[in-house]
């Protein structure tokens, strides 16, 4: 028998920490499957700041530093600056890249650093147990809102993708989503795309994942799919906003 | 014949894979992992296409295909 789809040798021999259903594995899955077919999984950084990406780590065979909370951006970039032959990912969650990191996430956008941003969004900080995040739906209830967030207490949440893209530097800013199969190969070529744009014309770029985090949700891992696409998608649509 | 076969030591049982499964092979099994976890069987294997969707959706890599 042929080995039509297996777990991708960038992935160490660990199970993960993150909750049933959590979409931060499949992104793991991604970026390992995309290294090994640009065999450089010898070669990739994996700078991740504080969220439920700070636990990565084991679970994967790259090397990887750890940044203080919102601050990969800019760690990445001193990093880059000296090591301008290793590719390397910025993994960050949504409350690390738009609220925390925001001036850090802008500034590198607006510098043009040539190295990959993956922003997971999942609408809450899902590691500090489901507060409302800067992304959180309006009328979303989170620990913090517990009647749902109200645009006059808290205002508008941040599309992220939107705002690196109106900046000049940016190669490739993309907004994709890892709730179906076929969204799911759609966000790998274009990680695969942001990777190579990165490698090969020393571009930034720019990688936002619609993640679901079923558990700060409060819902079965079976309804992610309605879920994303009755409340998610149409607040942050999908697609390639530049590149 | 094609197959998919989920590594127990991997799998949450979250049933994002049952979702996907246009034949509806997968389901959430009788015995629980080191985890706790009641992680996922494939039955009537005869069936299986090795269209992967199951593994493309699972978010800890727990399956692989063979056809």
């Amino acid at each position: 028998m042929d080995v039509v789809y297996k777990r991708s040798g960038a992935l160490s021999d660990v199970s993960t920490t993150y909750c049933p259903g959590c979409s931060h594995g499949t992104a793991f899955k991604l970026i390992a499957e995309i290294s090994e077919e640009l065999d450089i999984v010898n070669k990739l950084v994996f700078a991740t700041p504080i969220g439920c990406t700070t636990f990565s780590a084991p679970f994967h065979k790259f090397s990887t530093f750890m940044s203080a909370h919102g601050r990969a951006p800019a760690n990445a970039t001193g990093f880059k600056r000296c090591n301008p032959k290793r590719p390397v990912i910025v993994y960050q969650g949504d409350g690390d890249c738009a609220a925390i990191g925001t001036g850090e996430s802008i500034h590198a956008a607006a510098r043009g650093e040539a190295f990959t941003v993956v922003m997971a969004n999942n609408q809450v900080y899902g590691m500090t147990g489901g507060q409302m995040a800067p992304t959180t739906l309006t009328g979303q209830k989170t620990t913090t809102t517990p009647n749902g967030r109200s645009v006059e207490a808290c205002g508008y949440p941040i599309r992220m993708a939107e705002q690196i893209a109106q900046l000049e530097a940016p190669r490739f800013v993309t907004r994709q989503s890892l709730h179906t199969p076929k969204n799911i190969l759609q966000a790998k070529a274009a990680i695969k795309k942001a990777l190579e744009l990165q490698i090969n014309e020393e571009a930034y770029s720019f990688v936002e994942l619609l993640c679901a985090c079923p558990t700060n949700w409060a819902i079965e891992p079976s309804g992610i799919k309605e879920y994303m696409e009755k409340n998610v998608i149409p607040y942050f649509p999908l697609g390639d906003l530049k590149g | 014949m094609a197959k998919a076969v989920i590594d127990e030591k991997f799998c949450k049982g979250c049933g994002l894979c049952f979702t996907v499964c246009g034949k509806k092979l997968l389901k959430a099994g009788d015995k629980a992992n080191a985890k706790g976890y009641y992680f996922a069987v494939q039955t009537e294997d005869d069936k299986c296409t090795a269209c992967s969707l199951c593994a493309i959706i699972c978010p800890d890599a727990a399956i692989t295909v063979y056809k």
